[in-house]
Protein backbone atom coordinates (compact mmCIF):
# COMPACT_ATOMS: atom_id res chain seq x y z
CA UNK A 1 0.00 0.00 0.00
CA UNK A 2 2.70 2.43 0.90
CA UNK A 3 4.35 1.66 -2.38
CA UNK A 4 1.24 2.61 -4.08
CA UNK A 5 1.18 6.05 -2.52
CA UNK A 6 4.94 6.65 -3.04
CA UNK A 7 4.94 5.83 -6.70
CA UNK A 8 1.40 8.07 -6.99
CA UNK A 9 2.88 11.26 -4.94
CA UNK A 10 5.96 11.01 -6.55
CA UNK A 11 4.41 10.77 -9.88
CA UNK A 12 2.38 13.87 -9.64
CA UNK A 13 5.54 15.91 -7.73
CA UNK A 14 7.53 14.70 -11.43
CA UNK A 15 4.62 15.65 -13.26
CA UNK A 16 4.31 19.34 -11.95
CA UNK A 17 8.09 19.82 -12.57
CA UNK A 18 8.48 18.67 -15.97
CA UNK A 19 5.42 21.45 -17.11
CA UNK A 20 7.85 24.03 -15.45
CA UNK A 21 11.08 22.55 -16.82
CA UNK A 22 9.11 22.84 -20.18
CA UNK A 23 8.50 26.40 -19.71
CA UNK A 24 11.88 27.46 -18.65
CA UNK A 25 13.58 25.37 -21.36
CA UNK A 26 11.71 27.47 -23.97
CA UNK A 27 13.29 30.37 -22.27
CA UNK A 28 16.84 29.21 -24.78
CA UNK A 29 13.77 30.70 -27.71
CA UNK A 30 13.64 34.38 -25.68
CA UNK A 31 17.23 35.40 -25.46
CA UNK A 32 20.15 33.93 -23.99
CA UNK A 33 19.64 36.13 -20.90
CA UNK A 34 16.68 35.48 -19.93
CA UNK A 35 17.28 31.51 -20.03
CA UNK A 36 20.49 32.42 -18.03
CA UNK A 37 18.57 34.21 -15.40
CA UNK A 38 15.88 31.92 -15.10
CA UNK A 39 18.36 29.27 -14.83
CA UNK A 40 20.29 30.81 -12.75
CA UNK A 41 17.70 30.50 -9.69
CA UNK A 42 18.40 26.72 -9.95
CA UNK A 43 22.10 27.03 -8.23
CA UNK A 44 20.45 28.70 -5.38
CA UNK A 45 20.92 26.48 -2.45
CA UNK A 46 16.91 26.05 -1.35
CA UNK A 47 16.30 25.15 -5.10
CA UNK A 48 19.70 22.54 -4.92
CA UNK A 49 17.89 20.91 -2.21
CA UNK A 50 15.29 20.69 -4.28
CA UNK A 51 16.81 19.26 -7.15
CA UNK A 52 17.75 16.59 -4.38
CA UNK A 53 14.31 15.93 -3.56
CA UNK A 54 13.55 15.70 -7.01
CA UNK A 55 16.26 13.17 -7.95
CA UNK A 56 14.86 11.32 -4.73
CA UNK A 57 11.46 11.42 -6.20
CA UNK A 58 12.38 10.53 -9.67
CA UNK A 59 14.57 7.52 -8.40
CA UNK A 60 12.09 6.08 -6.24
CA UNK A 61 9.58 6.20 -9.00
CA UNK A 62 11.45 5.00 -11.59
CA UNK A 63 13.15 1.69 -9.24
CA UNK A 64 9.21 0.98 -8.10
CA UNK A 65 7.61 1.48 -11.26
CA UNK A 66 10.13 -1.60 -12.54
CA UNK A 67 9.11 -3.13 -9.73
CA UNK A 68 5.50 -3.00 -10.87
CA UNK A 69 6.41 -3.91 -14.23
CA UNK A 70 7.89 -7.54 -12.64
CA UNK A 71 5.36 -8.05 -10.87
CA UNK A 72 2.76 -7.70 -13.73
CA UNK A 73 4.31 -9.33 -16.13
CA UNK A 74 5.96 -12.24 -14.15
CA UNK A 75 5.28 -14.79 -12.00
CA UNK A 76 8.89 -14.27 -10.05
CA UNK A 77 7.78 -10.99 -9.75
CA UNK A 78 4.37 -11.63 -8.41
CA UNK A 79 5.72 -14.18 -5.59
CA UNK A 80 8.72 -11.42 -4.22
CA UNK A 81 7.21 -8.29 -4.75
CA UNK A 82 7.63 -7.81 -0.71
CA UNK A 83 11.27 -8.65 -0.88
CA UNK A 84 11.25 -6.37 -4.36
CA UNK A 85 10.26 -3.53 -2.43
CA UNK A 86 13.24 -3.88 0.10
CA UNK A 87 15.50 -3.99 -3.04
CA UNK A 88 13.97 -0.70 -4.03
CA UNK A 89 14.31 0.61 -1.16
CA UNK A 90 18.31 -0.63 -0.96
CA UNK A 91 18.78 0.64 -4.87
CA UNK A 92 17.03 4.02 -4.29
CA UNK A 93 19.53 4.83 -1.22
CA UNK A 94 22.73 3.48 -2.93
CA UNK A 95 21.69 6.06 -5.71
CA UNK A 96 21.32 8.86 -3.69
CA UNK A 97 24.38 7.80 -1.75
CA UNK A 98 26.16 8.39 -5.42
CA UNK A 99 24.46 11.28 -6.01
CA UNK A 100 23.98 13.86 -2.66
CA UNK A 101 27.49 14.29 -1.92
CA UNK A 102 28.54 15.26 -5.23
CA UNK A 103 24.88 17.35 -6.22
CA UNK A 104 25.78 19.44 -2.55
CA UNK A 105 29.48 20.44 -3.38
CA UNK A 106 28.04 21.94 -6.74
CA UNK A 107 25.47 23.85 -4.67
CA UNK A 108 27.21 24.55 -1.41
CA UNK A 109 30.67 24.36 -2.75
CA UNK A 110 30.55 27.97 -4.03
CA UNK A 111 32.45 27.19 -6.95
CA UNK B 1 -32.98 -28.77 -2.16
CA UNK B 2 -33.22 -29.25 -6.19
CA UNK B 3 -33.76 -26.54 -8.97
CA UNK B 4 -36.43 -26.21 -11.51
CA UNK B 5 -36.64 -24.48 -14.57
CA UNK B 6 -38.07 -21.36 -12.58
CA UNK B 7 -35.31 -21.09 -10.04
CA UNK B 8 -32.28 -22.12 -11.60
CA UNK B 9 -29.71 -19.56 -12.04
CA UNK B 10 -26.89 -18.80 -14.11
CA UNK B 11 -23.76 -19.84 -13.04
CA UNK B 12 -21.81 -16.66 -12.24
CA UNK B 13 -18.50 -17.96 -13.53
CA UNK B 14 -19.75 -18.32 -17.09
CA UNK B 15 -17.62 -19.28 -19.89
CA UNK B 16 -19.11 -17.10 -22.29
CA UNK B 17 -16.93 -13.85 -22.51
CA UNK B 18 -18.39 -11.13 -23.54
CA UNK B 19 -16.08 -8.21 -25.11
CA UNK B 20 -17.05 -4.68 -26.21
CA UNK B 21 -16.88 -4.25 -29.74
CA UNK B 22 -13.63 -1.82 -31.30
CA UNK B 23 -10.61 -1.14 -29.46
CA UNK B 24 -9.56 -1.04 -25.62
CA UNK B 25 -8.20 1.79 -24.95
CA UNK B 26 -7.61 1.44 -21.35
CA UNK B 27 -5.78 -1.54 -21.43
CA UNK B 28 -3.41 0.32 -24.24
CA UNK B 29 -2.78 2.97 -22.12
CA UNK B 30 -2.09 -0.03 -19.52
CA UNK B 31 0.64 -1.37 -21.75
CA UNK B 32 1.92 2.14 -22.90
CA UNK B 33 2.89 3.05 -18.71
CA UNK B 34 4.64 0.02 -18.73
CA UNK B 35 6.16 0.04 -22.08
CA UNK B 36 7.09 4.17 -21.78
CA UNK B 37 8.37 3.34 -18.15
CA UNK B 38 11.03 1.08 -19.42
CA UNK B 39 12.33 3.29 -22.13
CA UNK B 40 12.15 6.49 -19.60
CA UNK B 41 14.45 4.67 -17.37
CA UNK B 42 17.16 4.60 -19.75
CA UNK B 43 15.94 8.43 -21.20
CA UNK B 44 15.65 10.13 -17.60
CA UNK B 45 18.92 8.63 -16.15
CA UNK B 46 20.71 9.55 -19.23
CA UNK B 47 19.27 13.07 -19.40
CA UNK B 48 20.22 13.71 -15.10
CA UNK B 49 23.61 11.91 -15.48
CA UNK B 50 24.94 14.39 -18.58
CA UNK B 51 23.24 17.49 -17.43
CA UNK B 52 23.10 17.40 -13.24
CA UNK B 53 25.81 15.14 -12.54
CA UNK B 54 28.28 14.69 -14.99
CA UNK B 55 31.08 18.09 -15.45
CA UNK B 56 29.63 20.54 -13.02
CA UNK B 57 26.50 19.17 -12.52
CA UNK B 58 24.02 22.15 -11.84
CA UNK B 59 26.18 25.12 -12.15
CA UNK B 60 27.17 24.16 -15.51
CA UNK B 61 23.73 25.02 -16.88
CA UNK B 62 23.60 27.63 -18.93
CA UNK B 63 22.19 29.43 -22.74
CA UNK B 64 26.07 27.69 -24.19
CA UNK B 65 25.91 24.53 -22.23
CA UNK B 66 22.01 23.92 -24.05
CA UNK B 67 23.20 25.16 -27.26
CA UNK B 68 26.55 23.06 -27.03
CA UNK B 69 24.56 20.00 -27.06
CA UNK B 70 21.11 20.87 -29.28
CA UNK B 71 24.44 22.06 -31.98
CA UNK B 72 23.96 17.51 -31.83
CA UNK B 73 21.15 16.44 -33.78
CA UNK B 74 21.34 13.40 -31.48
CA UNK B 75 20.60 15.68 -28.40
CA UNK B 76 18.00 17.25 -30.15
CA UNK B 77 16.18 14.01 -31.03
CA UNK B 78 16.79 12.68 -27.31
CA UNK B 79 15.57 15.32 -25.82
CA UNK B 80 12.30 15.35 -28.20
CA UNK B 81 11.89 11.46 -27.69
CA UNK B 82 11.88 12.24 -23.81
CA UNK B 83 9.60 15.24 -23.69
CA UNK B 84 6.96 13.14 -25.69
CA UNK B 85 7.36 9.58 -23.79
CA UNK B 86 7.40 11.75 -20.19
CA UNK B 87 4.66 13.92 -21.49
CA UNK B 88 2.44 11.24 -22.45
CA UNK B 89 3.30 9.02 -19.75
CA UNK B 90 3.06 11.44 -17.19
CA UNK B 91 -0.45 13.35 -18.16
CA UNK B 92 -1.83 9.47 -18.68
CA UNK B 93 -1.12 8.98 -15.19
CA UNK B 94 -2.83 12.24 -14.34
CA UNK B 95 -5.69 11.27 -16.37
CA UNK B 96 -5.88 7.79 -14.01
CA UNK B 97 -5.60 10.03 -10.80
CA UNK B 98 -8.22 12.28 -12.10
CA UNK B 99 -10.95 9.08 -12.40
CA UNK B 100 -9.86 7.47 -9.18
CA UNK B 101 -10.84 10.68 -7.16
CA UNK B 102 -13.76 12.61 -9.24
CA UNK B 103 -17.18 11.12 -10.53
CA UNK B 104 -17.23 11.30 -14.24
CA UNK B 105 -20.81 13.73 -14.90
CA UNK B 106 -23.38 12.33 -16.20
CA UNK B 107 -24.48 15.32 -18.54
CA UNK B 108 -23.21 15.87 -22.07
CA UNK B 109 -22.03 18.53 -23.74
CA UNK B 110 -21.26 22.27 -21.32
CA UNK B 111 -22.87 20.29 -18.50
CA UNK B 112 -19.97 17.97 -18.90
CA UNK B 113 -17.68 20.37 -19.08
CA UNK B 114 -18.82 22.66 -16.36
CA UNK B 115 -18.04 20.23 -13.93
CA UNK B 116 -14.79 19.65 -11.42
CA UNK B 117 -14.15 16.28 -14.01
CA UNK B 118 -14.93 17.91 -16.78
CA UNK B 119 -12.62 21.35 -16.19
CA UNK B 120 -9.82 18.67 -14.81
CA UNK B 121 -9.76 16.99 -18.12
CA UNK B 122 -10.27 19.53 -19.98
CA UNK B 123 -7.56 21.62 -18.38
CA UNK B 124 -5.24 18.73 -18.81
CA UNK B 125 -5.37 17.71 -22.36
CA UNK B 126 -4.68 21.30 -23.11
CA UNK B 127 -2.07 21.87 -21.26
CA UNK B 128 -0.24 18.62 -23.25
CA UNK B 129 -1.25 20.04 -26.15
CA UNK B 130 0.23 23.03 -25.66
CA UNK B 131 3.63 21.85 -23.83
CA UNK B 132 4.11 19.04 -26.40
CA UNK B 133 4.03 21.36 -29.44
CA UNK B 134 6.02 24.20 -27.26
CA UNK B 135 8.53 21.73 -25.97
CA UNK B 136 8.47 20.59 -29.83
CA UNK B 137 9.35 24.01 -31.64
CA UNK B 138 12.20 24.69 -29.08
CA UNK B 139 13.85 22.26 -29.95
CA UNK B 140 14.22 21.88 -33.57
CA UNK B 141 13.80 26.02 -34.06
CA UNK B 142 16.09 26.78 -32.21
CA UNK B 143 19.63 28.85 -32.92
CA UNK B 144 22.68 28.80 -30.75
CA UNK B 145 23.77 32.44 -31.85
CA UNK B 146 20.55 34.94 -31.92
CA UNK B 147 21.85 37.75 -34.01
CA UNK B 148 22.39 40.93 -31.44
CA UNK B 149 23.46 39.06 -28.34
CA UNK B 150 26.77 39.20 -26.60
CA UNK B 151 29.42 36.49 -27.71
CA UNK B 152 30.12 35.66 -24.21
CA UNK B 153 26.83 34.19 -23.24
CA UNK B 154 26.92 32.31 -26.75
CA UNK B 155 28.81 28.77 -27.66
CA UNK B 156 32.38 29.41 -28.41
CA UNK B 157 31.80 28.01 -32.18
CA UNK B 158 29.20 31.54 -32.98
CA UNK B 159 32.39 33.38 -33.25
CA UNK B 160 34.41 30.98 -36.06
CA UNK B 161 31.11 30.65 -37.81
CA UNK B 162 31.08 34.54 -38.40
C1 LIG C 1 11.75 6.90 -14.71
C2 LIG C 1 11.02 6.03 -15.35
C3 LIG C 1 9.57 5.76 -15.01
C4 LIG C 1 9.03 4.54 -14.77
C5 LIG C 1 9.76 3.19 -14.80
C6 LIG C 1 7.62 4.72 -14.49
C7 LIG C 1 6.73 3.68 -14.25
C8 LIG C 1 5.39 3.85 -14.04
C9 LIG C 1 4.39 2.81 -14.07
C10 LIG C 1 4.66 1.33 -14.35
C11 LIG C 1 3.18 3.38 -13.81
C12 LIG C 1 1.83 2.68 -13.82
C13 LIG C 1 1.19 2.41 -12.52
C14 LIG C 1 -0.11 1.70 -12.76
O1 LIG C 1 -0.68 1.75 -13.87
O2 LIG C 1 -0.57 1.09 -11.80
C15 LIG C 1 3.41 4.79 -13.59
C16 LIG C 1 2.44 5.71 -13.23
C17 LIG C 1 2.63 7.07 -13.22
N1 LIG C 1 3.76 7.76 -13.59
FE1 LIG C 1 5.53 6.92 -14.05
N2 LIG C 1 7.33 6.06 -14.54
C18 LIG C 1 8.48 6.74 -14.87
C19 LIG C 1 8.61 8.13 -15.04
C20 LIG C 1 7.60 9.06 -14.83
C21 LIG C 1 7.70 10.50 -15.06
C22 LIG C 1 8.93 11.23 -15.61
C23 LIG C 1 6.51 11.05 -14.69
C24 LIG C 1 6.07 12.51 -14.73
C25 LIG C 1 6.15 13.23 -15.80
C26 LIG C 1 5.66 9.98 -14.23
C27 LIG C 1 4.37 10.15 -13.76
C28 LIG C 1 3.52 9.12 -13.45
C29 LIG C 1 2.18 9.30 -12.93
C30 LIG C 1 1.49 10.65 -12.63
C31 LIG C 1 1.62 8.02 -12.79
C32 LIG C 1 0.23 7.65 -12.27
C33 LIG C 1 0.34 7.21 -10.85
C34 LIG C 1 -0.87 6.45 -10.35
O3 LIG C 1 -1.75 6.07 -11.16
O4 LIG C 1 -0.92 6.20 -9.14
N3 LIG C 1 6.34 8.78 -14.33
N4 LIG C 1 4.76 5.06 -13.75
Amino acid sequence: MWSWVLHRITGVGIYFFLLVHILDTALVRVSPEAYNAVIAQYKNPIMGLGELALVAAIGFHALNGLRIILIDFTGFGTRHQKAMFYIVLALWVVLLLGFAPRHLMHVFGGA
Amino acid sequence: MTDNAATAIDNPRSTVVRRRKGVNWEKWGWVYMRASGVLLVVLIFGHLFVNLFAGEGVTQLDFGFVAGKWASSFWQWYDFLLLWFALVHGSNGIRTIINDYSTPPTGTGIRWLLTPHGIMKTALVVSTVVLLTLGTLVIFTFDPCPAGSPADLLPSFCSVAR
